[in-house]
């Protein structure tokens, strides 16, 4: 098992004639993540990459039942695009898209309340790397060489310090079951709580490596959550020890503007509520080997 | 991206809250100009620079002559205010506001703010204006008034005029109060801010509600489509070298630490200075080349590095993913070469796709470049390097 993707997950791409729809639409495609369409306002009726492409994301659900949209679409029309995959009936929208404007995003989050909770779509992203189940499917930018499929669950904020302890893992023989980029904006489509939950519920994931930084109150709230619900360990880290307060550093998300944003803090917070701090971001690998033989 | 008090209250004043009358000033015989055509008895002459806390350190000087006002001007114009939110270099003051300074009964604070955990605009109110918000929170938590807007239909008048009742103001002044937190409220969601703070809102004695002071923050994501505040940004007030690496589209912010960094992607340039830290040495900057890491990127990136004085060593931290370490290797060596960079250790990390090549293309330039294989050794190495070369 794993979550949110496996090889069967009918995918479509939106923005998939642009450079880098195209691009990574090939690399999912030789990964073998099952691709079934692709939307492009205009193309539609063409193929790109033998991949069927629609001028409409509602055209592409009906004719290749796809349940999964990945979008490369530029951040002024991005909101759009995972609104109207939203109103399709796409269940799970993976947003790579750097740049949207954080009203846009918070206009999307209460769009997505207007589905009642069975059937609300889960959003991964904005500005994040994807999903990638190693082995079945990636749904995202990564090198997927990189992954071992295996029993760990990964959630970062950021791209490629994820990729990091993806190859931490790999060195030391461990794999992962999923790695999900819920990236560096300051409102994400989804949070490590979410994600958390679905983990939970997979036997293959044996632990969970959550990878947070600077900024925002998700890391809180998920410890918080953990220590309360979650039955299996979790190894967490908060990345920007050395970051100065109110400069953002590179994500948009990342800046320290109020109490609790801090490192030290979410460190000491993921501490108190029972997490496994890995010491140093060149320890993700050998914590989580730590934690998995003395469980 | 920040505004001067002038431009918010600009901005704020094109949206119907009410402002005092003030005119911005390059000059102190400006200045004087704009005191007569104002006109009045008592002016307040302000530093315009991208930081609060001025009142405290000088930079509001309140003006009861010409003379007095074309003093506060010389006085302020061309120098560095150092204030408590400044930093120890202080914000170079080029403009001064003028404006005409009018007694009042009351100061009220007013804020909002993109709240990340609502994932809402929330509107703060507080009676005790004039002091920072963290001290109105410190001092009387109970008293901070709160209110948050629904996004399908934005703020709505019963709750601007809730929070007038409940800040205590009479019938006449409450209308106006909601006028002022309706206009505040448009002005932040129209141009994209993430805040907004008026503080102190003021109330006079014929019943007037004026902004005092104001301050703006704007999403940097949304500035495509706000080009009326993208105008208005004022190159002076941010780091030299982070202008120009925002030119470049790099993200870089300088620190005070002896050991450069190069690296791709937010989140791990962000654990690259942590580790350095860890390792015993100080990251002289964060500095991500983002995704790409092109070969002009990296080049940029090493003459903004060096621009640094401080710098003694340059770590180059790339986790190459779609691009391909051989790549980013040729990217590094062409930049050593053409930037001429000696005389300070290199220390290079490459790791990810085609690894084996990248490390033989930097093994075969004959440039000494310290190489490593992990992020603890990359940072070891470097710190060692730094301790080797002081």
């Amino acid at each position: 098992m794993s979550i949110l993707i496996d090889e069967k997950t009918p995918i479509l791409v939106q923005g998939i004639t642009g450079d880098k729809g195209s691009f990574h639409t090939k690399e999912m495609l030789d990964y073998g993540s099952n691709v079934v369409a692709g939307v492009t306002p205009g193309k539609g009726g063409k193929t790109h990459h033998g991949v069927p492409v629609f001028n409409t994301v509602r055209e592409a659900v009906r004719e290749t039942g796809a349940q999964a949209s990945i979008t490369f679409v530029a951040p002024a029309f991005c909101a759009d695009a995972i609104m109207e995959a939203a109103d399709s009936g796409v269940r799970l929208i993976c947003s790579i898209t750097d740049g949207i404007p954080a009203q846009d995003m918070m206009r999307v989050k209460r769009y997505f309340l207007r589905f009642p909770k069975d059937r609300r779509p889960m959003m991964v992203g904005p500005n994040c790397a994807g999903i990638i189940s190693p082995g079945k499917a990636m749904l995202g930018i990564m090198p997927g060489h990189i992954y071992k499929q295996g029993s760990v669950g990964l959630i970062s904020r950021s791209g490629t310090l994820g990729y990091e302890a993806a190859s931490q893992l790999k060195a030391l023989g461990l794999g992962i079951s999923t790695s999900v980029g819920i990236g560096g904006d300051p409102i994400n489509g989804s949070s490590f709580l979410d994600h958390l939950v679905l983990f939970d519920k997979d036997p293959e994931t044996k632990a969970v490596l959550i990878i947070g930084e600077i900024g925002g109150p998700q890391e809180a709230e998920a410890s918080a959550w953990i220590k309360e619900n979650f039955s299996k360990p979790v190894i967490g880290f908060v990345a920007g020890l050395t970051a100065p307060k109110g400069r953002r550093m590179g994500h948009a998300g990342a800046i320290i503007s109020a109490s609790g944003d801090s490192a030290a803090e979410k460190t000491e917070i993921m501490k108190s509520y029972g997490l496994t701090v890995a010491p140093s971001p060149a320890e993700f690998g050998s914590t989580v080997a730590k934690v998995l033989q003395s469980a | 991206m920040d505004v001067h008090e002038y431009q918010a209250k600009e901005i704020l004043a094109s949206h119907g809250v009410d402002i005092p009358p003030g005119t911005v000033a390059f000059s102190p015989d400006q200045a004087v100009y704009a005191a007569t055509e104002l006109g009045g008895s008592h002016w307040v002459v302000k530093a315009q620079i991208h930081a609060g806390a001025r009142g405290k350190a000088g930079g509001v000087k309140l003006c009861r002559t010409y003379h007095e006002v074309q003093q506060a001007a010389r006085d302020l114009l061309g120098k560095r205010l150092v204030t408590a939110q400044t930093g120890p270099e202080g914000k170079p003051v080029q403009r001064v506001y003028v404006e005409v300074a009018d007694p009042f009964e009351r100061e009220i604070y007013l804020g909002y703010v993109l709240d990340r955990k609502l994932e809402r605009v929330r509107v703060i109110a507080s009676k005790h204006g004039g002091m920072e918000i963290e001290e109105i929170a410190k001092n009387t938590p109970d008293e901070l008034l709160q209110v948050i807007v629904e996004p399908a239909v934005g703020l709505q008048q019963f709750q601007a005029r809730e929070l007038a009742f409940q800040l205590g103001l009479n019938i006449k002044q409450v209308s106006r109060a909601v006028k002022t937190i309706m206009g505040a409220y448009r002005a932040f969601r129209d141009n994209d801010a993430t805040m907004l703070e008026i503080n102190p809102l003021v109330v006079t004695k014929d019943d007037k509600v004026l902004a005092l002071d104001a301050k703006m923050s704007f999403d940097d994501n949304a500035l495509f489509r706000r080009r009326n505040v993208v105008d208005m940004n004022d190159p002076s007030q941010s780091d030299p070298r982070e202008a120009q690496a925002a030119e470049h589209s790099l993200n870089y912010i300088g620190l005070d630490g002896e050991i450069g960094c190069i690296v791709n992607g937010a989140g791990l340039a962000m654990a690259t200075m942590d580790m350095i830290k860890h390792a015993g040495g100080n990251p002289a900057n964060f500095l991500d080349v983002g995704g790409g890491a092109s070969p002009e990127r990296v080049a940029t990136a090493f003459r903004l590095v060096l621009s640094d004085r401080r710098v003694k060593v340059v770590l180059v931290n790339i986790f190459a993913g779609i691009n391909r370490c051989d790549w980013v290797a040729q990217g590094v060596v062409d930049a050593v070469r053409a930037e001429k960079i000696e005389g300070v250790p290199l220390v290079v990390r490459l790791a990810g796709t085609n690894v084996e090549a990248g490390k033989k293309i930097i093994t075969e330039s004959g440039i000494p470049i310290i190489q490593a294989d992990t992020l603890a050794e990359a940072a070891d190495k470097a710190v060692a390097a730094y301790k080797g070369a002081k």
